[in-house]
C-alpha cells in the first residue's frame, strides 16, 4: 500500500524518480565482436518502489544490475545511455565517486550466498567494514548495529553468530547476512539479483518476506531480479520483462500476469506449470527455438523467430510504447490495445488403458534406510552416522509417475540412488519387477540395469565431454549387447535422437556444443537407449529456463505415453511436481511424511509439513496470492546427524504438542488412500 | 585446536620414522659396498680387514638389526661415526649445518619479501609492465639452471665489477667470530664485531640471490595465480559492491585467501633450501650441508647418509607441521569441518 501511494505521489507530483535509466547499452567488447548484453534499456524507479525484472537466462538482467552498480570491468563497456540516480549520472562518475554510492546509496545482494561471503573472515568483520567504509559508523557502533541487523533478519542468537565464520552458516542464513549487509547503510535502493534461486522454497519464502518487510519498514526501493514470475509477483509492484537485452514489457503484476501484452511474457506465463491449477493435459505451452545470439541481434523484432503472433510488420524493430496509463509493450500486434488470445492447448488425450487395468507394482520399497558413516573427528572419537534415508516404504506402480519432494538434504537423491542401486542400502528391502535387488551384486543387477535408468540434474556434468553424442549413446548399446555391430547401433542412435527431438547430425557433435536443454535431451536419450521401463529423474529440469523446462516436461510426458514408462521424478519445484506426477511422496529428514494422489495432496494436505511447503511456493498471480492462506515455516531443517526425537518435524511444526516429542507418528492411511505420518493430521 | 596440534605432532613423528626406514631400505639395495669404497682397493683385497671393518660399523648384522641399532642410537642423539671423516656424524653436522641454515634462511626471506608483493602487484595490475616483469622473473627463476646462474653472477659481480666479494663465508683475512650459534651474522652481532658482520653479510649476497631465484620464481608465480583466482571470486565482487576501497579489497579480502596456497609452497620451498643446495654451495665454496651430503653420497658414507636423511626428513616434517598450523590459523575451515 505504502509503495503504491508513493508511486502515485511520484507520478502526480511529477517528482524526480530515484533512478532514471535511459537507453542503457552495456556491451562486452570481446575479440569475437561486441556482445550486446544490454542494448537499449529504459525505466524509472520511484523512491520506495519495488521493481521486478524477469527474463530468461542471458537476457541481460544481471548485466543491467551490475551496470547500475558500475561493477563491470573491461571488456564490458557502457557504450550509451544514462543512469540518473538522485540527479547524477552514475555512468559518468569516476571510480572514487562510484565507490561512495556503492553500498551506501545503492546496495546489492547476489545469487549465491555460499560464495558471497569471504570464507576466511568473521561475519562481524564483513558486516562492520561495510558500515565503516562509508564513515557513517565507528567500529564499535557498527558492531552493535550488525548484531541488531542480524536479529532483525531472523538470525538466531545474533550476539554469538557475528563472531562465526561463513562456513558455519547454512545458505539461508548467509543470505540473511547478505541482506543485513545490504541495508546496513540504509541505502535508498537495494538490488537483489536472484537472491533466492539457490535456496529451498521454504527458505525462499522467508527471505522474500524479509525483503518485503525491509521495503515497507525502511522505505528502501527494491529491484528484484528473478527468472521466476511467482517470486517477482510476490514482492514487486511493477515488473519489467527483458528479452534479448531490451525491455519488452512493463506493467503492474495484476495486468501483466493476467493479460500479458507481449508474446514473450505470454509464453513465459503459460510455459510454467501452476501450483494452483489442475491441468487436463500434462503438456505445457512452449515456444520453439533458442534465444538469439547477443553478438548479432536479429533485424526487426528480436522475438520474431520464436513468436507465434508474428505479422509482416514485425520485420521492423518495435519501440517500447505505452498501451495505457500504467503499462507499456514492445510489440506491433498489441500496440493497438488488443489482448493476446489464450494459447491453444494440445487436445487432452484420454489417459490410455494402461492405468485402467489393476496396477502392478514395479518397485516395492520396505523400511529402506541408508546411513552414511561420517569421518571421525579424532582417532578415538565415536563413529557418527548421517541418516540420509531412514525407513522409507514406497510403491511405484507400472506406468505411473511418482514425485519425490522435500527440502534439500531430506534424502531425495539418496533414495533415488538406492532404488537404482547406485548406493548399497543399510537396511530394508527393494524389489524391482518382482526380484529382490536389495543386496544384489553388480553382476546380478546387470540384466535389470537395462530396465531402470537415471537422469541427473546437471546434464553437462553427467555427459563425458570428450565423447561425441554418437559415442555417448552407442556405448551402453554395445555394452549391453542391445544391438549387433556399428551399423545397427547407428540406426538405433538415430532413432533415439529422433525420439528426444534432436537432429540426426547431433551424433558427430560434442556435449559442449549444445544448450542446457539440448544436453538434457541427450541424457534422456542415453537413459532411453537400453529401452528401460523405469526411469528415475533427479531434478531433471531444475537447471533450465522456464520455456526449456516446459519442453523437457512435454518430452517426458510424450515418451511416457509412447513407451509406457514409469517415472520416479524428483524436483524441488512443487508446481512442476504437481503438474507431472500421479502420486507424490513428501520426505522430511529421511522419512516419509505423506503420500497421496497429486490432486488430493494439493487440495487437502494432511501433514503440517506438506501444508507449509505448498504455502511457501509462490503463485504468479497477485489475485490468487492475496486469497491464499499462508502458513510460514519457521527455521531450517535440523541436522540429519541427530534428528529430533519423536516426530522429526516437531521442531518446526506450528501445531506440535508434547506427544509429538515422545512418540514417532507411524505412516497411516487417511481418507482416499492418502498416507500420513502425523498425530494430528489435517490440523492446519 | 590443541587436539589438532597434538594429533599433527604425533603424525609427524611417525612420518620421520617411516622416512628413515624407507631410505635405509633404499640405501641397502643400491649397489656399492661402503667397506670397499672407504678402505680403498688395497685394503679391500684383504678379506680379514674387510671383515673387521664391517664388524666395526655393524655392517655384518642383519638389516633389521642394523636399523634397530640406528634407531636406538638416534634416540640417544648418537648418529654414528662417519666412515669418511672418522668423526661422530653429529659433530660433522653441527659444523656444516649453520652455514646452510644461514644461507637458506636469507634466501627464503628474500624470495618471500620480493616474490609475494611482486605476485600480488602482477595480479592486481594484470597485463601492465609490472606483470610482465613478474612473469619474466618467475620464468627465469624457475627455468634457469642454478649452476649457470651462480657462475654468471660470480663472473659479473665479482669477476667483472668487483661489487661483491668472492666465494666463501668470509674473507680469508677476516677473523671468524667465536662460535656461539655458528650463524655468522648472529655471532658477530652478539659480539659487536660489526666489521666481520659486514663481511659475512656481503658474502651472503650473491649466493642467497642465486639460491633464492628458483623459490622466488615459484612464489611469484603462485602468488599471482592465487591472487587472480581470489580476485575473481564472488566475495570480491560483494566487497566492491559494499563500496570498499580497492586497497582494502586486495589486502583485506583477496590476499588472506591467496596466502593459503603460498604458505604451502613456501614451507616446501624452505625445507628444500634447508636440505642443502649442492650447486650453489659448490660454486660459492660454501661449507654447508649440501656439500657434505654430496661428499657422503659419493663415498657411500652410510652413517652420514642415514643421519642426513633423518635430519632432512625431520626438517620436512617440521616445516610441514608449521605449514599446517599456519594454514589452520589462516583458514577457519580447517580445524572445524
Ligand atoms: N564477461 C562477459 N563476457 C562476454 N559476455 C558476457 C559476459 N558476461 C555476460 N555476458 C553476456 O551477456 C548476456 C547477458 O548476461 P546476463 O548475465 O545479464 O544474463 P541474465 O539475464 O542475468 O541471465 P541469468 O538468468 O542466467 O542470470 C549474455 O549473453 C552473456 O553471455
Ligand atoms: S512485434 Fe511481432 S514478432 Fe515481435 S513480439 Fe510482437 S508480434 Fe511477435
Ligand atoms: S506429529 Fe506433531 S509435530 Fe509431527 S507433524 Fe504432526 S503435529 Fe506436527
Ligand atoms: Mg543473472
Amino acid at each position: 500500500m505504502q509503495e503504491a501511494a508513493d508511486l502515485e505521489a511520484a507520478k502526480q507530483g511529477d517528482a524526480e524518480p530515484l533512478l532514471r535509466v535511459r537507453d542503457l547499452r552495456t556491451w562486452f567488447l570481446t575479440d569475437a565482436g561486441p556482445v550486446r548484453a544490454v542494448d537499449g534499456v529504459s525505466f524509472d524507479l520511484a523512491a520506495g518502489e519495488t521493481l521486478g525484472i524477469v527474463g530468461e537466462s542471458g537476457s541481460g538482467k544481471s548485466v543491467c544490475a551490475k551496470t547500475i552498480m558500475r561493477l563491470l570491468d573491461p571488456p564490458a563497456k557502457i557504450v550509451g545511455g544514462s543512469i540518473e540516480f538522485r540527479g547524477r549520472d552514475l555512468a559518468k562518475l569516476d571510480e572514487e565517486e562510484v565507490r561512495a554510492v556503492r553500498g551506501r546509496e545503492i546496495a546489492m545482494v547476489f545469487q549465491d550466498p555460499m560464495t558471497s561471503l569471504n570464507p576466511v573472515l568473521r561475519i562481524a568483520k564483513q558486516l562492520v567494514e561495510a558500515m565503516t567504509a562509508h564513515g557513517r559508523f565507528t567500529a564499535a557502533a557498527a558492531r552493535t548495529r550488525a548484531i541488531d541487523l542480524l536479529r532483525r533478519m531472523g538470525v538466531a542468537s545474533a550476539q554469538a553468530a557475528v563472531d562465526r565464520y561463513p562456513h558455519q552458516f547454512s545458505g539461508g542464513m548467509r543470505q540473511r547476512v547478505m541482506l543485513a549487509m545490504g541495508v546496513s547503510n540504509e541505502p535508498a535502493l537495494l538490488i537483489a539479483d536472484e537472491p533466492t534461486t539457490a535456496l529451498d522454497v521454504t527458505i525462499q519464502a522467508q527471505i522474500l518476506e524479509l525483503l518485503r518487510g525491509l521495503n515497507a519498514d525502511l522505505g528502501t526501493a527494491v529491484i528484484l531480479i528473478s527468472h521466476d514470475l511467482g517470486v517477482i509477483a510476490n514482492v514487486c509492484a511493477r515488473i519489467l520483462v527483458m528479452y534479448a537485452g531490451e525491455v519488452v514489457e512493463e506493467g503492474a503484476p495484476e495486468d501483466l500476469l493476467t493479460d500479458p501484452r507481449h508474446p514473450y511474457t505470454w509464453a513465459l506465463l503459460h510455459a510454467a506449470p501452476r501450483i494452483d491449477a489442475e491441468a487436463e493435459d500434462r503438456r505445457l505451452v512452449t515456444i520453439e527455438g533458442q534465444p538469439p545470439d547477443p553478438r548479432a541481434w536479429p533485424e526487426g523484432c528480436r522475438f520474431r523467430a520464436r513468436c507465434p503472433f508474428a505479422i509482416d510488420k514485425c520485420a521492423e524493430h518495435p519501440d517500447l510504447l505505452p498501451i495505457d496509463a500504467t503499462r507499456a509493450s514492445r510489440c506491433w500486434v498489441t500496440q493497438a490495445g488488443g489482448a493476446l488470445h489464450e494459447p491453444v492447448r494440445p487436445q487432452p488425450q484420454a489417459r490410455d488403458a494402461a492405468t485402467a487395468v489393476a496396477p502392478q507394482p514395479l518397485l516395492e520399497v520396505r523400511g529402506l534406510s541408508k546411513h552414511f558413516p561420517l569421518p571421525r573427528e579424532t582417532l578415538f572419537a565415536e563413529q557418527r552416522v548421517l541418516r540420509a534415508v531412514d525407513g522409507v516404504d514406497l510403491d511405484v506402480m507400472a506406468g505411473e509417475t511418482v514425485g519425490l519432494v522435500g527440502e534439500s538434504g531430506c534424502g531425495k537423491s539418496t533414495l533415488a540412488r538406492l532404488v537404482t542401486r547406485l548406493h548399497e542400502p543399510t537396511g530394508g528391502s527393494i524389489r524391482f519387477a518382482g526380484s529382490d535387488i536389495t543386496h544384489a551384486t553388480q553382476a546380478e543387477i546387470r540384466p535389470l540395469r537395462r530396465r531402470m535408468q537415471m537422469i541427473f540434474q546437471d546434464p553437462y556434468a553427467s555427459l563425458n565431454p570428450r565423447m561425441t553424442v554418437g559415442e555417448i549413446l552407442t556405448g551402453p548399446l554395445l555394452l549391453h549387447r542391445i544391438v549387433d555391430g556399428q551399423a545397427a547401433a547407428r540406426t538405433r542412435v538415430e532413432e533415439l535422437l529422433g525420439l528426444v527431438g534432436l537432429p540426426r547430425q547431433s551424433m558427430q557433435r560434442f556435449p559442449h556444443e549444445f544448450s542446457g536443454g539440448q544436453r538434457q535431451r541427450i541424457s534422456i536419450a542415453r537413459a532411453l537407449a537400453l529401452g528401460p521401463d523405469f526411469v528415475v529423474a533427479d531434478e531433471p529440469i531444475s537447471a533450465l529456463d522456464v520455456n526449456i523446462q516446459a519442453q523437457i516436461i512435454n518430452l517426458m510426458v510424450d515418451l511416457q505415453e509412447r513407451l509406457g514408462l514409469t517415472y520416479l521424478f524428483i524436483a524441488h519445484d512443487l508446481a512442476v511436481v504437481r503438474h507431472v506426477c500421479d502420486r507424490i511422496v513428501v520426505l522430511y529428514l529421511g522419512k516419509v511424511m505423506e503420500i497421496g494422489r497429486a490432486a488430493d495432496l494439493f487440495a487437502r494436505p494432511l501433514h503440517p509439513y506438506t501444508r507449509t511447503l505448498i504455502s511457501a511456493a509462490p503463485v504468479p498471480d497477485p489475485r490468487v496470492e492475496r486469497t491464499r492462506r499462508h502458513v510460514p515455516l519457521k527455521g531450517e531443517p535440523p541436522s540429519a546427524m541427530n534428528p529430533p526425537s519423536g516426530c522429526r518435524f516437531r521442531t518446526r511444526c506450528p501445531v506440535a504438542e508434547e506427544r509429538c516429542a515422545v512418540e514417532m507418528p507411524p505412516l497411516l492411511p487417511a481418507a482416499d488412500g492418502q498416507l500420513v505420518a502425523c498425530h494430528f493430521p489435517g490440523r492446519i | 585446536m590443541i587436539r589438532y596440534v597434538g594429533s599433527r605432532l604425533l603424525t609427524s613423528v611417525v612420518m620421520v620414522l617411516l622416512s628413515t626406514l624407507v631410505i635405509f631400505l633404499i640405501a641397502n639395495t643400491v649397489p656399492g659396498d661402503p667397506a670397499l669404497v672407504a678402505m680403498g682397493d688395497m685394503a679391500a683385497s684383504d678379506p680379514a680387514q674387510v671383515k673387521a671393518f664391517r664388524a666395526e660399523y655393524g655392517l655384518d648384522l642383519p638389516l633389521w638389526e642394523q636399523y634397530g641399532l640406528f634407531l636406538q642410537r638416534l634416540v640417544h642423539g648418537d648418529l654414528g661415526i662417519s666412515i669418511s671423516s672418522r668423526r661422530p656424524v653429529l659433530d660433522d653436522i653441527v659444523d656444516y649445518a649453520p652455514a646452510t641454515l644461514e644461507l637458506a634462511t636469507i634466501a627464503f626471506i628474500l624470495s618471500i619479501v620480493v616474490g609475494l608483493p611482486l605476485g600480488v602487484l602482477a595480479a592486481v595490475r594484470r597485463d601492465s609492465w609490472i606483470d610482465h616483469v613478474a612473469r619474466a622473473v618467475s620464468l627465469i627463476g624457475v627455468s634457469a639452471p642454478t649452476f649457470w646462474l651462480a657462475f654468471i653472477m660470480l663472473a659479473i659481480f665479482y669477476g667483472q665489477l668487483d661489487w661483491a666479494p668472492g666465494p666463501g663465508r668470509l674473507d680469508p683475512v677476516s677473523f671468524p667470530p667465536d662460535r656461539i650459534t655458528g650463524l655468522l651474522l648472529i655471532d658477530t652481532a652478539l659480539q659487536g664485531d660489526w666489521a666481520t658482520f659486514h663481511d659475512a653479510a656481503a658474502h651472503l649476497v650473491l649466493p642467497s640471490i642465486v639460491l633464492a631465484m628458483a623459490t622466488l620464481g615459484l612464489v611469484t608465480r603462485t602468488t599471482r595465480a592465487a591472487m587472480l583466482e581470489a580476485l575473481s571470486q564472488d566475495y570480491v565482487r560483494v566487497a566492491r559492491a559494499k563500496g570498499l576501497r580497492r586497497r582494502v579489497i586486495v589486502n583485506g579480502h583477496a590476499l588472506p585467501n591467496a596466502l593459503l596456497p603460498v604458505v604451502t609452497l613456501g614451507g616446501l620451498a624452505y625445507a628444500n633450501l634447508l636440505a642443502g643446495a649442492v650447486m650453489t654451495e659448490t660454486v660459492f665454496s660454501w661449507p654447508g650441508l649440501g656439500r657434505y651430503t654430496f661428499r657422503s653420497a659419493v663415498t657411500v658414507d652410510f652413517p652420514a647418509i642415514m643421519a642426513i636423511t633423518a635430519i632432512v626428513a625431520a626438517v620436512f616434517v617440521l616445516v610441514n607441521l608449521a605449514v599446517d598450523l599456519s594454514y589452520a590459523m589462516l583458514d577457519p575451515r580447517v580445524t572445524k569441518r
